[in-house]
């Protein structure tokens, strides 16, 4: 009996220590320059969250150069470097981000419950999503694009996907793309993105297909990969927010205009997706 | 409210793969795990370890993982299953013949001991003592815990939804991206759909627990 009970008591603070191990965060507290609430409209978004000094902002947690999530439970990419700029300007400390996983298909669902502050997380802009929330931005201009593997020849662009096995996941705008404009493809939908490479390489489908800075990611990381065509469709990434805040969206697309013109949105896409993508022109916020 | 009924035909076709599904995999559950029943209770040892160690192994793991070695372990070695459906339903029933078993056991069990050893006494074999005498009186207390894995099951197979099957969570996901500001509404009818399966299971298993009940 003591010696299982010792082997209880060492199992359970073996568990203890991964369970720890799993919670730590290696936040950089860069240095953010400080915020007075008071300089914001009193009772807007911006005098709470300065005030409380810190938010909850939904980001993807799989998207590779965009917002992905290491071992250490901090998400990396520049949705990341976006928000943290946004954060940043309300006085609030990269370690005073608490990180929520947002899916593409409970982002609505999220801001309207008000479980996030804000949603940075490659979230296309577009009327059906204005009728739930509101966006600021956009902060960068991508488009839906479709990968394969290098020794594939069959598929070089979208005009090929006709009775091919195509990629994606499940509840995704790329999936409802694939569904209203390829009727003909065999869309097989998983998790998530990166659950879509082992299939690619063992055959079972032929192409993956989501946006195309999200594949480019996935083409830096694995070189059997390759992105073919030019993107056959426009998804201005923008910033998600509670509807009809229209203080908050205006000053987050201020900070944004702003970050455009003062180098930290190029700095922050050299620090993230620049290490394997050209760095493009600011896109031209929509202040609809 | 209305979102349900507009996508009335959405809705069906999720809700016709996910019975699909439920029938097909609850089909081969119930006899793979009658088997497994017979093996571990069976007379030969390494029947009975083998039985014994696909029932705890599989009973055990969680349902995703199971898929999860389906779809992307096992192509490692060669196996390459059809993407999607047919992939479920070996994952769904692999997972549900170990409850099934376990529930056959159990009944069994509460058969007396005295009835085998009678049967054998007058010269039955092991398999018929089995199928004659214990199993059709083992499978009418079995019938409520049986309809309660096999409802637990309907659930489950909404794990296929993240492993290219389109049945009804997977259908909801797609109906909630092109209505993103009725989500709760499309869940709900995912939830009602759900209903539909598992309300008439239960009310079936009452009926047949009465039909079938007998005084020990």
């Amino acid at each position: 009996m003591r010696i299982r009970s010792a082997a209880l008591i060492a199992a359970l603070s073996a568990s203890a220590l991964l369970l720890s191990a799993c919670g730590s965060d290696g936040g950089d507290a860069a240095a953010v320059p400080k915020v007075d609430a008071a300089s914001f409209p009193a009772g807007s978004t911006m005098a709470r969250l300065a005030k409380a000094g810190k938010v909850t902002i939904g980001s993807k947690f799989d998207q590779p150069l965009f917002g992905q999530v290491g071992p250490d439970g901090v998400p990396v990419g520049f949705d990341v470097e976006i928000a943290k700029i946004i954060a940043g300007k309300l006085g609030i400390a990269p370690d005073k981000i608490t990180w929520t996983e947002t899916v593409s298909a409970n982002r609505e669902t999220f801001i309207q419950s008000g479980e996030v502050d804000f949603i940075v997380a490659t979230y296309t802009i577009n009327d059906k999503r204005k009728e739930a929330v509101s966006f600021a931005g956009p902060y960068y201009l991508a488009g839906q694009s479709l990968a394969t593997l290098t020794t594939n020849k069959d598929i070089q662009g979208p005009e090929d996907l006709a009775g091919k096995k195509v990629c994606t996941v499940s509840g995704s705008t790329p999936e409802a793309n694939l569904l209203a404009n390829f009727p003909g493809t065999d869309i097989k939908a998983f998790g998530a993105y990166s659950d879509c490479l082992e299939p690619l390489r063992n055959g079972q489908v032929d192409a993956m297909s989501t946006d195309n800075v999200i594949l480019a990611g996935f083409a830096a990381d694995n070189k059997d990969l390759e992105v073919r065509g030019d993107p056959f469709t426009e998804e201005p990434y923008g910033i998600g927010l509670a509807k009809d805040d229209t203080e908050f969206r205006t000053w987050i697309n201020d900070t944004l205009a702003a970050s455009f013109t003062d180098g930290s949105w190029t700095a922050a896409w050299a620090a993230s997706a620049g290490t394997v993508l050209p760095t493009p022109e600011p896109p031209t916020i929509d202040r609809y | 409210m209305n979102v349900i009924v507009e996508n009335f035909p959405a809705y069906l076709t999720g809700f016709a793969t996910t019975l699909e599904l439920t029938a097909i995999s609850g089909t081969v559950a119930l006899v793979w795990g009658l088997v497994l029943a017979a093996l571990r209770v069976s007379p030969i040892a390494p029947l009975r370890v083998f039985a014994t160690a696909y029932v705890e192994v599989l009973r055990n793991t969680p349902l995703t993982i199971v898929f999860f070695f389906l779809v992307f372990v096992a192509p490692q070695f060669g196996l390459l299953a059809p993407l999607g459906f047919w992939t479920a339903v070996v994952a769904v029933s692999a997972y549900t013949s170990a409850f099934v078993s376990e529930a056959v056991r159990s009944g069994i069990n509460s058969v007396g001991l005295g009835q085998a050893e009678a049967a054998r006494a007058i010269g039955l074999s092991f398999a018929q003592t089995l199928s004659l005498v214990i199993l059709p009186q083992a499978v009418r207390t079995v019938i409520p815990p049986l309809i309660s894995v096999f409802i637990a099951m309907a659930k489950n197979t909404s794990v296929a939804a993240g492993f290219a099957t389109v049945e009804l969570v997977a259908t909801g996901r797609r109906l909630a991206v092109t209505h993103p500001s009725d989500n709760i509404w499309i869940l709900v009818g995912v939830g009602l759909c759900y209903l539909a399966i598992t309300i008439p299971a239960g009310i079936l298993a009452s009926v047949v627990e009465r039909k079938v009940a007998f005084a020990r």
